[in-house]
């Protein structure tokens, strides 16, 4: 008896925090209209949130490129289908690579700083002295910080394929050799702009929303300590990591089962 | 940091990733092969479309001039209704005829044409009359079992094949 009670709590305690996480989403949505009107808020949260990233982006992206072209040229070679090394990396990038390792990316550089803001924020009762001014929180901290992330995500990630394609076509037409023409025709005729490009815009703009909201959530609602802060800080990460993973595999699914 | 300095870099920040969109959808995707504009449709029905695919070429020559649009099932004729996106700029005789062809011998399926020699030209919306299938190869190699079995039949006479 006591073990299903104690099944019943956990039960309870995980479907509370779950239900605790969606209002926080829903009021934080409620608050993006507000917050849009003072766009200049929202300009320099991008600054913070995508400016910062964007090193570590195109450094990430040109080395994926690079590694991505050399290993698969090994295994091309072999079937005499070198030339189609631009159309493998670049689907790779654009569908799945680089909204992924973007999301991954984002959530370590931008999404713990968001985090550990936030939650020292709270710990230094800055949140409650807004709210004691009849300011909103929400609409002042973090609307800004959410739309933010959503706008900078997708930016991040084309910008991530982009210099993942130049980085393999360094490798493949630079180091290896391979016909420049063909290596970007071949890729023209197999690259569709709504059906990749588009989709892979889509998913990087749904993990926009999932890192950020996970960044914030952890951080207003963290334990107002040093520990608090720390342990919320990794739990974002924890959390957003596997949120983008497991939603990318829902997408893949919706967008690429039903062939070409 | 003061404001203005943000906001220029924010808007490069945006402006590069536009151009990054950009440089993708045009260097290294096909949205400069063929916009919607310029093209026109025309409808061939096959008995069998094999392995083709929507957006598949059409090819006259070896030269990408459109692409397959639809596929679909006519429910009286039971014959396959490919729909064509045609380039404007290629226009084909009236009794042009289309085939279902393979690139390479295992790539993927394509319809070629084959300009005829009729003075008028086939106007939008029509339907190109003359149709080849496409090759099964299971159908293929049926007729050349069967073939060589008959042929085993006739001349062998009473003996256990070749």
């Amino acid at each position: 008896m006591n073990a299903i009670a104690r099944l019943g709590a956990i039960a309870l305690e995980q479907f509370r925090g779950w239900g605790h996480a969606a209002f926080f989403f829903l009021e934080l949505l409620r608050a993006v209209p507000a917050s849009l009107r003072r766009f200049g808020l929202v300009v320099a949260q991008i600054h913070a949130i995508g400016n910062r990233s964007l090193v570590i982006i195109l450094a990430s992206g040109l080395a994926v490129g690079f590694v991505l072209a050399l290993q698969m040229y090994y295994a091309l070679v072999t079937y005499g289908a070198a030339e189609s090394l631009g159309l493998i990396v670049n689907l790779a990038l654009v569908r799945e690579l680089s909204p992924v390792v973007t999301a991954l990316l984002f959530a370590g550089r931008a999404g713990t700083s968001l985090t550990a803001e936030i939650g020292l924020m709270k710990a230094g009762e800055q949140i409650a002295a807004l709210e004691l001014m009849a300011i909103d929180p929400r609409q002042r901290v973090l609307a800004p910080r959410f739309i933010a992330g959503v706008i900078a995500m997708p930016l991040l990630a084309i910008l991530f394929s982009a210099i993942g394609i130049l980085g393999a076509w360094l490798v493949a037409v630079g180091l290896i050799g391979i016909d420049a023409g063909n290596f970007w025709s071949i890729q023209q005729n197999g690259v569709d702009v709504w059906r990749d490009v588009g989709n892979g815009v889509i998913k990087s703009a749904v993990f926009g929303v999932i890192c950020t909201a996970v960044a914030l959530y952890q951080g207003y609602e963290t334990e107002a300590t040093p520990e608090g802060v720390a342990y919320a800080t990794t739990r974002t990460v924890v959390i957003s990591s596997l949120g983008v993973l497991g939603m990318d595999f829902i997408l893949t699914a919706l967008m690429f089962s039903t062939g070409r | 940091m003061t404001k203005r300095n943000i906001e220029i870099l924010v808007g490069l920040f945006v402006v590069l990733g536009l151009l990054a969109l950009v440089f993708v959808a045009l260097k290294a995707a096909n949205l400069t092969s063929f916009s919607n504009g310029d093209t026109y449709r025309l409808t061939a029905r096959f008995d069998n479309i094999g392995g083709l695919k929507p957006r598949a070429p059409v090819r006259s020559a070896g030269v990408v001039v459109g692409r397959v649009t639809s596929i679909a099932l006519d429910p009286k004729t039971y014959q396959g209704v490919v729909e064509l996106d045609l380039d404007r700029r290629f226009q084909f005789p009236k009794d042009s005829a289309a085939k279902i062809l393979t690139a390479g011998l295992l790539g993927d399926q394509y319809i070629g044409i084959e300009p005829g020699g009729d003075d008028a030209n086939l106007a939008p919306g029509a339907t190109i009359a003359q149709t080849q299938s496409a090759v099964v190869l299971e159908n293929l190699i049926g007729q050349f079992l069967t073939g060589r079995a008959d042929a085993a039949g006739s001349g062998g006479g009473g003996g256990s094949g070749q």
